[in-house]
Parts: structure tokens; C-alpha cells; sequence
């Protein structure tokens, strides 16, 4: 008995957490309108989700944004990670750790409305029309995607160590190649987890999109809050169900790119603790 | 080295540093000044403490059950009903959370990882989406009433309830509550829960004197990580709770449709100075319970 109330209680915590997913998952498929009684099965929703243009043009918009904006802060960030690593100064760093956290602790909400603000502020200063469009939102994503990117790379610089590029220089490396040769691909996972989390993230955000969009340029979960306005059929649902699998994929080709990294990193130790 | 090479790296780590520190310093710190900015001016820009003002003396009358009219401060009212959802779905995370995490570090390796990738499947369902299906679950004709009138339950109602919010706000942040307590549990060395064994500690005393105090930290990270996004949150209020329980993210989104700017800096600015110091005193007393020293 003791052992089994706990695993009854596992149990039923997995059911909480997978109920609404289950839901989603059964009456996409569902052959009436109704989202919670069941009529029987069918792919009607899907060929009509297939037909919905502002849907499927609100998923390509999504897909530009999180692609620039990932190439961005991807970018931006891994070169970040790497100069803070090597920061000699105390302050900077403290004060750039601290900046990195700001995103991160900061609720979406308070995020979106400051730079709603500032966009504004600027926008009415230059005197264009609309202050808000696809490149106040790409600035948007690229800040919130930056600290994810940074802090998957930072630790992985971290690990290295730190006299194999020195040793390459030695070696007759120029300090460009070194980078490339040596230090670039003991990032690379940091980098790949740090690019499909901020990916994820940029594709899936509602709150900060929704201050810092404009008219005319209306990403998924933007396009899904508008649908949710009105009366939902279960399309929805089958939107859901698929952007669900898909970010499954990306989810699980990210955890298998950290175990291949984890496990490469194991039989080196062994090897050094035989000889 | 020579000096002039340890000049050179400086260099090359400061440049790369430079594009993330502009970006950083332009579109994180100065829109947290435009906040205060716009809180504290009105709409030609003049300095103003109205909307600052307004946000702690504004009143309004609401008429109770019994069709007596009260008058209460509108926005303290909405602000305290932020605090008292988000402190309710807190500790019911906490709840839940710890014995899980619990239960899930203490399993083998391999049980370990799947048990944490399916915590964080349903993080990756779009957070609209999984509240709506909620409100489909829970509905007075939804799934559950479907399934409970079919075996002859009376069907029950929760929809349109701070119940029916409650639950939203711990389903979407539930697994910000297991992970750091999770983490922190692995870094528990385990002799330290034998030597307490050994020196006569029952199950429940270790847990009390040895498990507990040193996954605190943990605990405390998940709580500011819960806390944080359920205080400020503005949609599940909106379809769990029917629109009848108004929180404070909701009321910013009102503002910022009425386009009412500069009262949603001020709402934006009380909320962000409020957790500042909820933080600070989460890192206060954290520090205190772990490296304060109480030996007893």
C-alpha cells in the first residue's frame, strides 16, 4: 500500500497534464461541430483547415518570423556567450548577466508592453503612421529569444577546455581558424538546443507579439486568439494537433542532440581516468 | 603572454560582445524607462502623477448578493484578486509539485528522463489553445459533465468559478514548479540522507530535517517562477473565469485596447515595482535559509 499511493498519484498528475491534449487530439478529428460531444470520426476539420487561407497564411507568417528572428539572436547570442565567457571585467559581466535575466523574470506582459511603448513613443516622434509592424515584432522576438540562446551556449563554453585553442594557436592556427577549428564546434549543441528553443519560442508566443503587432501581419497564436474570439469549431483543433506534433519532433530531435553530446563526452573521461 | 595580446583578446571578446550589449541596452532597459516614462506623463507628455494616482484611489460602486452597493477601490480590489488567484494556484503547484518531483528523482535514470520530456510536452501546446480546451473540459455541457451525467453523477459546475481559473493557472505552470525542484533534488547528496537514517531519522523526519531544507532553493524558484506569470496573466481569467473574475493583466489589456497608454504604464509599473520586491525577498530568504547557517 505504501508503495502504490504514490504511483497512483503520479498517475493521476500525468492524467491532469495530458486531459486537455487528449481532448484536443480526439475531437479534431470529431464529425460535428461540437467540441465536447463526440460523433464520430472524421477528417472533415483537417481538409478545412487545409482551405483556410488567413490560417495558413498566418502559419507562414509565424514561420518567417521565428526563422529571422532565430537567425538572429542565434547569432547575435552564441557571439555574445562567447564574449562574456572571456569578460575579464566584474562589473560588465555582472551587469550583462543581469540584463540577460531581465526577459527571462520579467512577466511576458510587462515585456510587451514596454516596448509597445517605446515603438510608440518612437513611432509618433518620426511621424509614421503605424508604429507597430513585422519589424517591431521581429526586434520583439529577437530580445526575448536572446537569453535562451545565451544561456544554452554559455555552459558549453564553459565546459571547454580552455587551453585547446590556445594549444591550436600554438599549433599554427590563426585565431579565426582556432575558432573555427576548435571552438565553434565544441558550441555547436549549445548552439542547435539554443536555436530549436528559441524557434519554439518565437513560433509559439502570444503575449509579447500581441502588444508589439500591428494590423496586417497576424502570426498563429495571434490568428488563434482571434479565432478563440469567436465561436470555435474543432479546425482549431486540428491546427493544434498539428503545430503539436510537429513542435514534438523538433522537441525530441533537441533531447537526442543533447544525449549524442552527452554520451560523446563519456567515453573521453573514461579514456583519460585508464591511462 | 604579452600585454598587447591580452589587450588584443579584450578587444576581440568586447566586440563580440558590443551588437548584444547595444541590443540589450536599447530594447530591454529603455523600454523599462519608457514605462515610467509614460506612467508618470499624460497624453501631451506633461509630467503627471494622475494615472499613478489613479491606480491606488480610483473607487467604484458593486452591488453584493443581497442588493446592498459597496463602494471599493476598483484597481486595489482587481490587484488583490491577482495576488489571491495567483498566491491559491502558488501553493496548489507546490502541492502537487514537490511530491512529484520528489517522486521522480527517486526513479531510475531511464524513468527519470521520460517522466521530465512528458512534464514538458504540454509546455509545448500553445498556451491559448490548451487553456481553451479547459474551458470545453469544464463547461456545464463540456467533457467532463458529458462523461459524469453518463454514469448517473449529478454534473457538477466549475466553469465561470476562481475554481475553474485556479485550475488553468496550475495547469500552465505546473512544470515551472517541478523542474527547479526537480534539478535540485538530484544535487542532493544521498549519504547525507543516510547518515540522518543511521543516526535514528525516520522517513518523515529526514524529509522534515534533511530533504526539505536543502531542496529549498528549488522550492523557492519554483515559487517566484509560478507566481510571476499567474499574477500577470490576462487570457485564462477571460474564458476559465467567464470574464467575471477581471485580473490585473486583464485590466493592462483593457487599458492598452482602449488605448489608454499611459494608464497601462502606470497598472504595468505598479505591477513590475511589486515583483521586484516579492524577488528581492524570495533572494533575501533564500540566501538566509541556505547559507545563514542555522546548524540546529
Amino acid at each position: 500500500m505504501k508503495k502504490v499511493l504514490p504511483h497512483i498519484f503520479t498517475v493521476l498528475v500525468f492524467i491532469f497534464l495530458f486531459a486537455p491534449i487528449v481532448v484536443l487530439l480526439v475531437f479534431s478529428f470529431n464529425d460535428s461541430k461540437s467540441l465536447s460531444v463526440f460523433a464520430g470520426f472524421s477528417g472533415y476539420w483537417y481538409e478545412e483547415l487545409m482551405n483556410d487561407r488567413n490560417t495558413l497564411e498566418a502559419v507562414r507568417n509565424s514561420l518567417v518570423l521565428a526563422a529571422s528572428a532565430t537567425a538572429i539572436a542565434t547569432v547575435m547570442g552564441t557571439a555574445a556567450a562567447w564574449g562574456i565567457d572571456r569578460l575579464r571585467c566584474r562589473w560588465y559581466r555582472g551587469l550583462i548577466n543581469t540584463v540577460t535575466d531581465i526577459p527571462m523574470t520579467n512577466p511576458d506582459i510587462i515585456t510587451g508592453i514596454s516596448m509597445m511603448l517605446m515603438f510608440v513613443f518612437v513611432g509618433r516622434l518620426i511621424g509614421a503612421k503605424s508604429s507597430l509592424n513585422f519589424w517591431t515584432m521581429l526586434i520583439a522576438h529577437v530580445t526575448f529569444c536572446l537569453p535562451y540562446v545565451i544561456l544554452q551556449v554559455l555552459p558549453k563554453l564553459r565546459q571547454m577546455d580552455r587551453s585547446l585553442p590556445e594549444a591550436a594557436m600554438d599549433l599554427g592556427c590563426t585565431p579565426i581558424r582556432a575558432f573555427f577549428k576548435v571552438e565553434l564546434p565544441e558550441m555547436l549543441p549549445g548552439i542547435v538546443t539554443g536555436a530549436i528553443m528559441a524557434f519554439t519560442l518565437s513560433m509559439d508566443d502570444f503575449v509579447i507579439s500581441y502588444f508589439t503587432s500591428g494590423t496586417g501581419f497576424e502570426t498563429l497564436p495571434i490568428r488563434i486568439y482571434s479565432m478563440t474570439k469567436k465561436t470555435v469549431t474543432p479546425k482549431m483543433y486540428a491546427l493544434a494537433t498539428i503545430i503539436f506534433f510537429v513542435t514534438l519532433a523538433l522537441l525530441l530531435i533537441s533531447n537526442f542532440i543533447s544525449d549524442r553530446d552527452a554520451e560523446n563526452k563519456k567515453p573521453k573521461k573514461a579514456k583519460r581516468v585508464r591511462h | 603572454m604579452t600585454t598587447h595580446s591580452i589587450k588584443q583578446k579584450n578587444a576581440g571578446c568586447r566586440a563580440a560582445l558590443a551588437p548584444y550589449s547595444i541590443w540589450a541596452l536599447l530594447f530591454v532597459l529603455v523600454p523599462l524607462l519608457f514605462v515610467a516614462y509614460f506612467a508618470f506623463t499624460d497624453n501631451n507628455f506633461n509630467f503627471t502623477t494622475e494615472h499613478v494616482a489613479r491606480f491606488f484611489t480610483a473607487v467604484s460602486n458593486i452591488k453584493s448578493a443581497d442588493g446592498t452597493v459597496r463602494e471599493v477601490h476598483t484597481y486595489l480590489m482587481i490587484f488583490a484578486r491577482s495576488l489571491k488567484l495567483a498566491a491559491i494556484s502558488t501553493i496548489v503547484c507546490l502541492l502537487i509539485g514537490y511530491p512529484l518531483a520528489y517522486q521522480i528523482a527517486h526513479a531510475k535514470k531511464r524513468t527519470q528522463k521520460t517522466l521530465m520530456t512528458l512534464i514538458m510536452i504540454p509546455m509545448w501546446m500553445n498556451f491559448l489553445i490548451r487553456t481553451y480546451a479547459w474551458m470545453t473540459i469544464l463547461q456545464d455541457s463540456g467533457v467532463i459533465n458529458n462523461l459524469i451525467t453518463k454514469i448517473g453523477l449529478p454534473p457538477i459546475h466549475v466553469i465561470g468559478t476562481e475554481t475553474a481559473v485556479v485550475i488553468g493557472m496550475v495547469y500552465d505552470y505546473l512544470p515551472y514548479m517541478v523542474l527547479p525542484i526537480y534539478s535540485i533534488m538530484l544535487k542532493i547528496d544521498n549519504s547525507l540522507i543516510e547518515a540522518a537514517r543511521d543516526l535514528g531519522c525516520g522517513s518523515v523526519s529526514v524529509l522534515r530535517r534533511v530533504i526539505f531544507p536543502l531542496s529549498l532553493p528549488g522550492v523557492m524558484s519554483g515559487i517566484t517562477m509560478v507566481l510571476i506569470p499567474s499574477i500577470s496573466t490576462f487570457y485564462i481569467s477571460q474564458k476559465l473565469g467567464y470574464g467575471k473574475f477581471y485580473l490585473i493583466g486583464d485590466a493592462i489589456e483593457g487599458q492598452y485596447l482602449a488605448n489608454n497608454l499611459h494608464f497601462a504604464a502606470a497598472m504595468a509599473l505598479v505591477l513590475m515595482v511589486i515583483l521586484l520586491v516579492f524577488m528581492a525577498l524570495v533572494k533575501y530568504l533564500t540566501a538566509r535559509s541556505v547559507y545563514g547557517g542555522d546548524a540546529k
